[in-house]
């Protein structure tokens, strides 16, 4: 168990070192940072100087332990179009984005673990088959036209919801919160929706075919066989042992919000950190696509790390087959 | 006695039939497909979104590059059917007096066009990595899946638009409109090799211990041989699978870079970027501009996701 754990971690920190390698050689070498810093008329001994002082003419490996040393301090530095600090700037987007990506991530579970459920019991109903395909349409709709589609029917057309922005937010300390006013969560609702309906439809699938492959199992044959009711079969040997790939997939999928939120903060004009990272590319403002590389992945691989360790709580077989 | 050792030669004639002897009109595959209404409608829609796509020129009313062609005095117009619309515009006109119809056909010319592209690029380096790493083994397997270890870190949307943002910043500006769709298929099938990789390193690493292989080896055949005309016919069907849901995949990868403006310049719009262009005229009611790109783009997706559903379904006898 220690030594699955040990090498699990190695491989994460390996994951995150090259991640970070990525960033440091994305800020570096892709066009010249001093040449960005500074305006054309700079004499060439002052940009000299400049570069000596920033330490660019220093080995590569000693630029990217500075460079690590940064990160690990949260010392992201400066924006090259906004003349901002980064750090601060992620951090006032940072709500916004963790907002969305929650409410999505709960209305993907709340709809699609019971509509899983439902269609893995009940495969021949025709309230399954209707399930069923419209999931085809929820894999095949990008998020995009999903978002087009909310705001056209539910912003123009019946003009129940805003389009864009946040709405009204309330401010706890630097953390501005869309949560606890009606007007935030009107603002929430669309956005939320067109994030979640993807997730939504991975998680519905993934539910239903884990559910029929389990029901497929002796052990539950047993169940039935013993005559217990199928309350009990379905939810107490059934729906439980499907619980280790459904905690995977939403570990998986909290990545997957995080990334599409890119898409969604774009539509709906959502002032996130998807925008900020959108933003940076169409401007060519290395600093920030390589901040928001490094903590992107970092938090990848600390997702993927918890599912793992999760899943040797979780499922006692795979303890067993760690120890054994 | 003869008739059961034809019967016997039978099965074993049958067990080594490759996927390419199973596709044939009085295959098993052929009576899947007949009995399974989904996938012959994802084949039917697929071959006449092909079909338009390709005969784009001949089939399209007017051709939306040639600036020529239309007039601003049509701008706006609705579809055909609604008021104020002209029979000349089946779909309506765009904001510049396009042809909505013929846009979309141009358009989804371009999606086809870079989704196919990416794709092939991404199997084809994903399955020759996956191939060799698990022939070769040793250091280059440990190589390869390392890089697929560090690349699952970051969602493909994320890589694509990362390695797009890269090419943004080395290329001098003056080519970026030349050099955008080779950026995007790059990109794109940059993001997506990994699933091949997998998949063909899993499968091929199973087919490297049968007998068949070893007997190749002892006959002394080189190991690239050995790799493409051995393992890769029998590992062919799995990838065959990824190959169309992940079609689908670049294709709305493709459209979602195009919609974020980060993808192909304005005057070669994929459905990606009239959708963008569309999207400006929702608040002010002319809905089609964007309406009938997104519907050929959803129509197209579903099409090869039912192809793939029923390939998956089909290619795994565990499933049937």
């Amino acid at each position: 168990m220690i030594s699955l754990l040990a090498g699990r971690l190695a491989q994460s920190i390996f994951v995150m070192l090259a991640v970070a390698a990525l960033a440091f050689a994305l800020f570096r070498f892709v066009g010249d940072p001093v040449a960005q810093m500074v305006g054309q008329e700079t004499a060439i001994e002052d940009q000299e100087r400049l570069r000596e002082q920033l330490g660019l003419n220093d080995p590569a490996p000693v630029q990217f332990l500075r460079f690590l040393g940064d990160m690990a301090t949260a010392d992201f530095g400066y924006s090259y179009r906004t003349r901002q600090p980064i750090g601060e700037m992620i951090l006032s987007r940072l709500p916004a984005t963790l907002e969305l990506a929650f409410v999505s991530l709960i209305i993907s579970l709340l709809i699609g673990v019971p509509a899983g459920i439902y269609t893995a019991i009940h495969p021949r109903r025709a309230a399954s088959s209707a399930i069923l395909l419209t999931t085809l349409a929820g894999i095949s709709a990008p998020t995009f036209v999903i978002g087009i589609g909310l705001i056209t029917l539910f912003g123009v057309q019946l003009g129940w919801l805003p389009t864009f922005g946040r709405g009204e937010t309330v401010t706890l300390g630097w953390w501005k919160s869309n949560l606890f006013t009606l007007d935030g969560w009107r603002s929430l609702i669309l956005p939320a929706l067109t994030l979640g309906v993807y997730q939504l439809t991975l998680t519905l699938r993934l539910v239903r075919s884990e559910m029929l492959e389990v029901m497929r199992t002796d052990y539950l044959k047993f169940a039935v066989a013993r005559g217990l009711d199928w309350r009990a079969i379905h939810y107490r040997h059934a729906f439980k042992n499907t619980l280790a790939p459904v905690v995977t997939i939403v570990g998986l999928q909290f990545g997957g919000v995080i990334a599409f939120a890119v898409v969604t903060e774009s539509v709906f004009q959502w002032p996130g950190m998807g925008l900020l990272f959108l933003d940076s590319i169409r401007y060519v403002d290395i600093p920030v696509m390589s901040v928001y590389l490094v903590l992107i992945g970092f938090l990848f691989v600390l997702v993927n790390l918890v599912v793992d360790i999760l899943y040797l709580v979780i499922d006692p077989r795979i303890r067993a087959r760690a120890e054994g | 006695m003869a008739i059961e050792d034809s019967a016997d030669q039978g099965a074993a004639k049958r067990e080594t039939l490759s996927l390419w002897r199973r596709i044939g009109r009085r295959s098993e595959l052929a009576y899947l497909f007949l009995r399974s209404p989904p996938a012959m409608i994802g084949a039917l829609l697929t071959v006449l979104s092909l079909g338009a796509t390709l005969f784009a020129p001949w089939v399209a009313p007017t051709d939306p590059f040639d600036l020529a062609a239309y007039d601003l005095l049509d701008s706006l117009l609705p579809p055909a059917w609604a008021a104020g619309g002209e029979a000349r515009f089946l779909l309506g006109t765009d904001d510049q007096g396009r042809d909505m119809l013929s846009a979309i056909l141009y358009g989804a010319r371009i999606s086809v066009l870079i989704g196919g592209a990416s794709i092939a690029f991404a199997a084809i380096l994903g399955v020759t990595l996956g191939l060799a790493a698990a022939y070769l083994g040793g250091w280059f397997d440990h190589v390869v899946m390392r890089i697929a270890d560090v690349q699952l870190a970051l969602p493909a949307i994320l890589t694509a638009l990362l390695i797009d943002g890269v090419a943004r910043g080395v290329l001098p500006s003056e080519s970026h409109d030349r050099l955008m769709i080779p950026v995007l298929i790059l990109a794109i099938g940059l993001s997506l090799w990994v699933d091949f990789a997998r998949l063909a390193r899993a499968s091929a690493l199973v087919e490297r211990d049968k007998d068949y292989v070893q007997a190749a080896e002892i006959m002394g055949l080189p190991a690239w041989r050995i790799m493409l005309s051995h393992i890769l016919p029998n590992i062919a069907g799995p990838i065959l699978v990824v190959l169309t849901i992940d079609l689908a995949v670049a294709i709305l990868l493709e459209a979602t870079l195009s919609f974020l403006g980060v993808g192909v310049p304005a005057d070669q719009a994929s459905l990606g970027t009239l959708i963008r262009i569309g999207t400006a005229y929702i608040f002010s009611g002319e809905w089609w501009i964007a309406l009938f790109p997104s519907l050929a783009l959803v129509l197209m997706v579903i099409a090869v996701n039912l192809l793939g559903d029923f390939l998956r379904d089909a290619l795994n006898p565990k499933l049937r």
